[in-house]
């Protein structure tokens, strides 16, 4: 019966993600991009809580539905009417191209995944109900992995300090 | 583990990312290139947890974590410079940005 119920809602998650992936490609407003995109990131969580990672899922609605997305529909509502992209016209060579790009990176991974690891995926670990939950985590993070921690304050230091200098900057013809 | 195995999430991964990349491809709003560029970056992350979970390491997820901070510094600089460029007047379209062109 649970067996039932998980493939249930990873079937409705994974229609939601792809479909709101393909939404957000394909709006022609980036306003409705943006919005899809918070779909996007929520069935993903959903994804995530199936897979034992409850600390990721959380952070995941935090600080990207939360915040990234906001931050770009601050952006999008900023530029206004310029922001829209609507299509060039009819299919080109380009959207050709990039379709059939688009299914080569999907081929190459597929063809590397089945190489490298087809016979292993069959039978995950066993974890314990303590596996992704925040003390977990927050054991890893300040245990093993205390460098990457680091590294990653000093990065959002940099593009926070990046973002202001980019945002505030006069174009140098104004000035004089 | 109940329900589907790590292949089925590896796959959804898969699709994800070449949605992605097929719109980094063929959009020319760099609103819409950073926004296909996040769901590529989120594809990478769920085959990171996917394999988090075959292994059942928590390396994965830390891995993960890290990734996202990385996504949210991206998308700062990127809405920085979109933002720079239309005030200096110029067309928000990436195939018309090629002053730095070779």
């Amino acid at each position: 019966m649970e067996d039932f119920l998980v493939w249930v809602v990873w079937i409705v998650a994974a229609l939601s993600l792809l479909t709101s992936g393909i939404a957000v490609v394909l709006f022609q407003n980036p306003f409705y991009s943006a919005l899809a995109l918070i779909g996007n990131l929520a069935s993903l969580a959903v994804l995530y809580l199936l897979l034992a990672a409850e600390f990721v899922a959380a952070a995941q609605v935090l600080v990207y539905a939360g915040a990234v997305v906001v931050m770009f529909l601050f952006v999008i509502a900023y530029l206004g009417g310029r922001a829209d992209a609507p299509w060039a016209g009819t299919p080109s060579l380009q959207s050709l191209a990039a379709i059939v790009a688009a299914a080569a990176i999907a081929v190459e991974i597929v063809v590397v995944i089945a190489l490298k690891a087809g016979d292993e995926l069959s039978s995950p670990a066993q974890v314990e109900d303590s596996f992704g939950s925040p003390a977990e985590i927050g054991r890893l993070f300040l245990g093993d992995h205390l460098l990457a921690f680091e590294v990653t304050s000093i990065v959002l230091l940099v593009a926070a300090v990046g973002g202001v200098i980019l945002g505030s900057a006069v174009p140098k013809e104004k000035r004089s | 583990m109940p329900g589907p195995g790590v292949a089925a999430y590896l796959i959804l991964s898969v699709i994800l990312f070449a949605t992605g990349a097929f719109g980094v491809l063929i959009r020319r709003s760099p609103l819409i290139v950073l926004l296909a560029l996040e769901i590529m970056l989120n594809a990478g992350n769920l085959a990171l947890i996917a394999f988090a979970r075959q292994t059942g390491t928590g390396a994965g997820q830390i891995f993960a974590l890290t990734v996202m901070v990385v996504a949210a510094a991206e998308a700062v600089v990127g809405l920085g410079l979109i933002v720079a460029v239309s005030r200096r007047h110029m067309d928000l379209d990436v195939d018309k940005l090629t002053t730095l062109r070779g």
